[in-house]
């Protein structure tokens, strides 16, 4: 599956909710399920500090593609985390670093993404395309 | 003008019907408001001032020989005498306007910090809102003074016993909230004005959190500095008001140079203006002094017993609902306190649980509030904050807790 087809799918799974509070139990759901960083891994390196929760992130490289594992202290953060990853998972550093990451608004999740709204997200977002650009 | 016999008697859904903002929908539910600690909404009569003042008035101040700048120059100075007359200040050169409680305290922290030496102390409160925290830090650094911090209990009270020993002929400024915006204690600040003035300090009253909840008396309080906000007390946003005593200010170096704060200027030297022009450089936020005389005015009008005694309510009604709730803990329960509920719930993160009540309609504020410092004292990495003002209601708190509850059902 290529990126754009795996945004298309979260996009479509999203769509049977016409409800905020559905949306969102989804996403806690995702957050629930996502395989965690050990706290004893979680070193000042991998965090990005965001004013209201933060995020850890590290990523590897397995052949050619990419592996991203990452947590936060609020399970809603951890959820959209869970999305982002599953797009940006097992893929080249070019594709990473050149995706456009549409899915985000189309299931309404935009203002998560903002620079403003200081939960970690755009930093990780931006430190994960980072690590892409690196490793081109 | 303020007329004292005309206090409107307190009609709940009289005063909620004056907020059109408060009639929203947002995703779908009916908006509830609860982060009046950040910021307040708007009566109709300040959204019509601001509208009447670029519609009818604009014009710069002060310079003007026309007509428009007259007119625009006497309500400036007018909302300057309301809000004189509303803190009781007894001059009203003694009011100037600047952009904030925050402009206001850097303004002190710079000029009055002139007057400084090496080795002078500083005193704050260990549950100071970063802007009542880093000017002071930033003047310590640039004058090599001390910054002092009054300690606080785990109620969230400050410790006045070892205030008396903080205290020393070296003190030469007190600055201390009114009310903590992140937990709603109401300081002793009478007791601080009075012990700090007995060695001949200064003291500076961040006001931010409490004009728009208290009758403030800058005379009975005998203060020498008052600061607050106009955003928080109703009026727009981007203007505030530095009280200060005449003889101190005029003690004081000017902040910034600029129009309206000379005398005369030539390339050889230039003489300042008298008070309040001397410390309001450049071409001020005219319609925010305007529609902020304009808040005051309608303030001034409501009766503030009855406000006090309805968000008292609210904020009792509120903690004694939210304690029913298994693993929440309230942050800040000093026995004197404003209408601030700031709480935590066990395992779960403040952020998650304002943004479900943000999907629910209930605006609150989650997170450190400013006051990091705060933060670490509870070893918490932040607080859910519902701050009430006086158009508030107990349905609206019933429908938070409805909400709260759902959101946990989620979440744990």
């Amino acid at each position: 599956m290529t990126l754009e087809e795996k945004q298309i799918q979260i996009v479509e799974e999203f769509g049977i909710f016409d409800d905020w509070m559905d949306k969102y139990e989804y996403i806690i759901e995702l957050g629930k399920e996502l395989p965690i960083i050990e706290e004893a891994d979680k070193s000042d390196d991998k965090l990005i500090e965001g004013c209201q929760s933060r995020v850890w992130l590290d990523s590897s490289m397995e052949g050619d593609k990419m592996k991203f594992v990452a947590d936060s202290d609020a399970i809603i953060t951890k959820g959209i985390i869970g999305l982002l990853i599953r797009v940006m998972n097992n893929e080249t550093p070019k594709t990473i670093a050149t995706a456009d990451l549409h899915f985000i608004a189309d299931i309404g999740l935009q203002e998560h993404l903002s620079p403003t709204r200081a939960n970690g997200l755009a930093s990780m977002v931006q430190k994960l395309k980072m690590s892409a650009l690196k490793a081109i | 003008m303020i007329v004292e016999n005309e206090k409107i008697p307190f009609d709940i859904n009289a005063i909620r019907a004056e907020f059109p903002v408060l009639k929203q929908k947002i995703y779908g539910k009916d908006l509830i408001y609860f982060d009046n600690g950040a910021t307040s909404q708007k009566p109709q009569v300040v959204l019509d001032a601001i509208n009447k003042y670029y519609s009818q008035e604009n014009s710069n101040i002060h310079r003007g020989v026309h007509h428009l700048s007259q007119v625009a120059t006497s309500h400036y100075e007018e909302a300057r005498t309301i809000i004189q007359k509303y803190i009781n200040a007894p001059l009203q050169e003694e009011v100037l306007f600047n952009s904030g409680t925050t402009a206001g305290i850097n303004m002190v922290a710079f000029c009055f910090g002139e007057l400084l030496t090496e080795g002078d102390e500083i005193v704050i409160s260990a549950m100071e809102h970063h802007s009542n925290i880093v000017p002071w830090q930033m003047l310590c650094e640039r004058k090599k003074c001390i910054l002092k911090v009054i300690p606080m209990t785990k109620k969230g009270e400050l410790e006045m016993d070892v205030f008396d020993n903080l205290l020393s002929n070296k003190t030469k400024l007190v600055a201390v909230s009114h009310i903590s915006n992140s937990l709603g204690t109401i300081n002793p600040i009478e007791e601080i004005i009075e012990k700090a003035h007995a060695i001949g300090a200064k003291v500076l009253i961040d006001g931010a959190q409490s004009i728009q909840h208290m009758k403030v008396d800058v005379q009975a309080l005998d203060c020498d500095f008052y600061a607050f906000s106009g955003h928080k007390v109703f009026g727009p946003t981007g203007v505030g008001v530095l009280y200060g005593k005449k003889e101190i200010l005029d003690s004081m170096p000017p902040y910034q140079g600029g129009g309206d704060m000379i005398s005369k200027v030539t390339f050889e030297k230039t003489t300042y203006n008298t008070l309040p022009h001397k410390f309001e450089a450049g071409t001020p936020h005219i319609a925010g002094g305007i529609c902020l005389g304009t808040a005051i005015e309608y303030l001034s009008k409501l009766d503030i017993d009855s406000i006090q005694k309805h968000e008292y309510e609210l904020a009792q009604y509120a903690e004694q609902e939210l304690l029913n709730i298994d693993g929440l803990r309230i942050i800040g329960t000093a026995k004197n306190k404003t209408s601030v509920v700031s709480f935590v719930i066990e395992g779960i993160h403040p952020f998650d649980i304002g943004t479900l009540l943000d999907k629910q309609g209930i605006a609150v504020r989650t997170g450190h509030h400013c006051t990091q410092p705060v933060m670490s004292f509870f070893e918490i990495p932040g607080t859910i904050r519902a701050s009430f003002a006086f158009y508030n209601t107990k349905n609206e708190i019933d429908i938070f807790i409805k909400a709260v509850n759902r959101s946990l059902k989620m979440l744990r």
